[in-house]
């Protein structure tokens, strides 16, 4: 249902978007149903670029991501891949390029109001609040839709409380979801890695997000959780109908989970398409090969 | 912490949790009242009741919020002061509104001096918050007004009464202490445990996560400074009524600010009973440390000495908190609960 309302205001916009898209990266989608393509992308970057001293981070980047899309980013150490995923959730702000969301086009927006546009994310190290229990943890993914003051919630006034409720009741539902009842009220710092970047990932989809983005969300992780993770990864695409960005090392995780992956290599996007389009890249190859191949290579 | 706001919304009643509050309630209306020496009410309940109260609003800043901070005695004194001036430039104004209104100028130059906030961190913030301690006695020292002109700046507090009762005398104003500190105590606990506090302590906890998912960091950066501060204001108010009698800058330097830090170190970071435990260290242990150095060396421990060996003694246990027990007294009860708790059952 969401896609479908994003989709037709996309449509809406497609001339703004498709404007952001002329400057298209190196390996072309394609596909000759472009304009399609386009109505019902819901992100779309153009000509990103951004840069730390002397290191350009990203150089001329642009990225379209359809509605219900698990969109992969790959690349070595230090191609930019986190770089790209802060500047959609608005944490850096990139020095030349447009992000369109939806149908609103930007060059700069704040994270806070990335968040109520329904832009959610985890983070490489994760980013969790220590001192919080999983569930506090969890509810803090729905600040966002919070309107009553400090004083209602001392108070305990009825918007406050209702508030907390519907927020208990979604969190409830992605604890559920998630398999995380048995840790529910731990403290987030006692629990194993795994968890915790379990716990991320809840914290993230209880916002509801149009657009997940996940910085690694598998990184340190054994085989085993790796399949439960990638499974949880899929199931919040088809159940909750969200646009995934992820970023991911294991190239196995990677072609068996998304619909389509960009490669960066040195900030800059050098091939872009289906999993086994980008397998047999050579460009791709070269720049796999160019690089320590063990950390990458399981299973390309 | 395992226990949710959220579930005590639903139950508003859980008597496990409140059997103790409770019983301390009691024992501070009942048995205190009726029983405590004047020496225990002026010397220890009296400046333990204050520091608690400012340890409380520290704590929600710098326990709960993650920021630091050295000012605390600066707003307590704007509370004291305010309270004055209030008191003595209205006509008739009761006692509780002079307090909230103490509370409320405190408020306004902790969000003043909260602004640095927004850009600086730990350390930075810490020393900048140095400023308002600088300002504050400066300011208070220099215009003669907020003083009423009084040639020694030290003006002695005025008569405590409510509705019609005088509270002058040593139980009048430990009542009144006691009262403040359980109902604005009360707040805090509501405050800390619903969403507002949780707020804080993603603030603290990792500020771009906060900011990522849509926590308005600024807004409750201030409002924690703004909270912290009325509350060490209302502390002020009590320092200066209730146990001084007097109202002076020199009351309010920098080493109460640190004493009060000291508080919540002690007794424990990001909890309101480590605040209570903390005072009550720091109350206590000078005079069980001049018992014990008179006991010992007789004579030869006078007042410098005792002065000395205090800093001496209360620097290491910082430093031994910090390093063993970050959590202060409060988890070392914890664990005791715990102990006691196994072996019984
Ligand atoms: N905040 C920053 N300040 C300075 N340099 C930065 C910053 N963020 C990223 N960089 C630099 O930009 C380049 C790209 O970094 P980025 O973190 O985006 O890479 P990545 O593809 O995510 O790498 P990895 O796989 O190691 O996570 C690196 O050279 C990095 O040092
Ligand atoms: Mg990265």
């Amino acid at each position: 249902m969401i896609g479908a309302s994003l989709g037709a205001a996309a449509y809406e916009r497609a001339p703004e978007i498709s404007g952001i898209l002329a400057g298209a990266g190196p390996v072309e989608d394609t596909r000759p149903a472009r304009l399609s393509a386009k109505a019902d992308a819901i992100l779309a970057l153009g000509g990103i670029s951004i840069s730390f001293g002397g290191v350009t981070a990203l150089r001329d980047v642009d990225l379209e991501v359809k509605s219900r899309e698990i969109r992969a980013v790959i690349g070595p150490n230090g191609a930019g891949k986190s770089s790209l995923i802060n500047i959609i959730s608005g944490l850096y702000h990139a020095d030349q390029g447009k992000i369109a969301i939806d149908s609103q086009s930007f060059s700069r927006v704040s994270a806070s109001r990335l968040a109520r546009l329904g832009v959610a994310r985890t983070f490489q190290n994760l980013a969790l609040f220590g001192g919080l229990s999983v569930r506090d943890n969890i509810a803090s993914g729905r600040v966002h839709t919070r309107r009553a003051s400090f004083v209602e919630h001392i108070a305990g006034l009825p918007r406050a409380r209702r508030e907390d409720a519907a927020i208990a009741e979604k969190v409830d539902q992605t604890i559920a979801f998630l398999h995380l009842e048995a840790v529910a009220d731990r403290l987030v710092a006692t629990l194993p890695y795994g968890l915790q970047k379990r716990v991320e990932l809840a914290r993230a989809l209880v916002a509801e997000p149009k657009i997940l983005l996940l910085d690694e969300p598998m990184a340190g992780m054994t085989a085993t959780e790796k399949a439960e993770m990638a499974g949880f990864v899929r199931a919040a695409r088809d159940r909750h109908d969200v646009t995934i960005i992820l970023i991911e090392h294991d190239i196995g995780v990677v072609m068996g989970l998304s619909d389509r992956v960009a490669v960066l290599d040195y900030g800059r996007k050098i091939a872009d398409g289906t999993p086994a389009e980008v397998r047999a890249n050579p460009a791709v190859i070269r720049a796999y090969i160019g690089t320590a191949e063990g950390e990458h290579g399981e299973g390309i | 912490m395992a226990v949710q706001a959220l579930d005590a919304a639903r139950l508003p009643i859980d008597w496990q949790r409140l059997a103790l509050p409770v019983a301390l309630i009691a024992v501070a209306y009942g048995l205190i009242p009726a029983y405590a020496s004047s020496y225990l009410v002026e010397a220890i309940l009296l400046p333990f009741l204050a520091l608690s109260l400012a340890a409380v609003g520290l704590n929600l800043l710098t326990g709960y919020c993650g920021q630091l901070s050295l000012g605390s005695s600066a707003f307590m004194a704007v509370g004291a002061f305010a309270a004055y001036n209030f008191n003595l430039r209205v006509e008739g104004l009761p006692l509780a509104a002079t307090m909230i209104l103490a509370g409320i100028s405190a408020a306004g130059i902790g969000v003043v001096f909260g602004l640095p906030s927004l850009r600086l961190r730990g350390f930075y913030l810490a020393v900048s918050t140095l400023a308002a301690q600088f300002f504050v006695q400066w300011a208070l020292t220099k215009f003669g007004w907020f003083s009423n002109d009084n040639p020694s700046g030290v003006i002695s507090a005025p008569h405590l009464a409510v509705a019609g009762f005088s509270l002058d005398r040593a139980t009048g104003r430990y009542l009144l202490s006691v009262t403040t500190v359980i109902v604005l105590t009360a707040l805090v606990w509501r405050l800390v445990n619903s969403a507002t506090g949780r707020n804080f302590i993603a603030v603290r906890d990792n500020e771009t996560a906060a900011r990522v998912i849509g926590v308005p960091v600024l807004k409750t950066k201030l409002l924690a400074f703004a909270i912290s501060s009325f509350i060490i204001g209302v502390a002020g108010v009590l320092w200066a009524f209730t146990y001084l009698r007097t109202v002076e800058p020199a009351g309010f330097n920098l080493d109460r600010s640190f004493q009060i830090l000291f508080i919540i170190i002690i007794g424990g970071l990001a909890s309101i009973r480590g605040a209570f435990l903390g005072a009550a260290f720091i109350v206590i242990f000078p005079l069980i440390l001049s018992r014990l150095g008179a006991f010992l060396f007789g004579g030869l421990f006078d007042s410098g000495v005792l002065d000395m060996s205090q800093r001496i003694v209360l620097g290491a246990l910082i430093i031994i908190f910090l390093i063993a027990e970050p959590n202060g007294l409060s988890a070392l009860f914890d664990r005791l609960k715990r102990r006691i708790g196994s072996r019984s059952s």
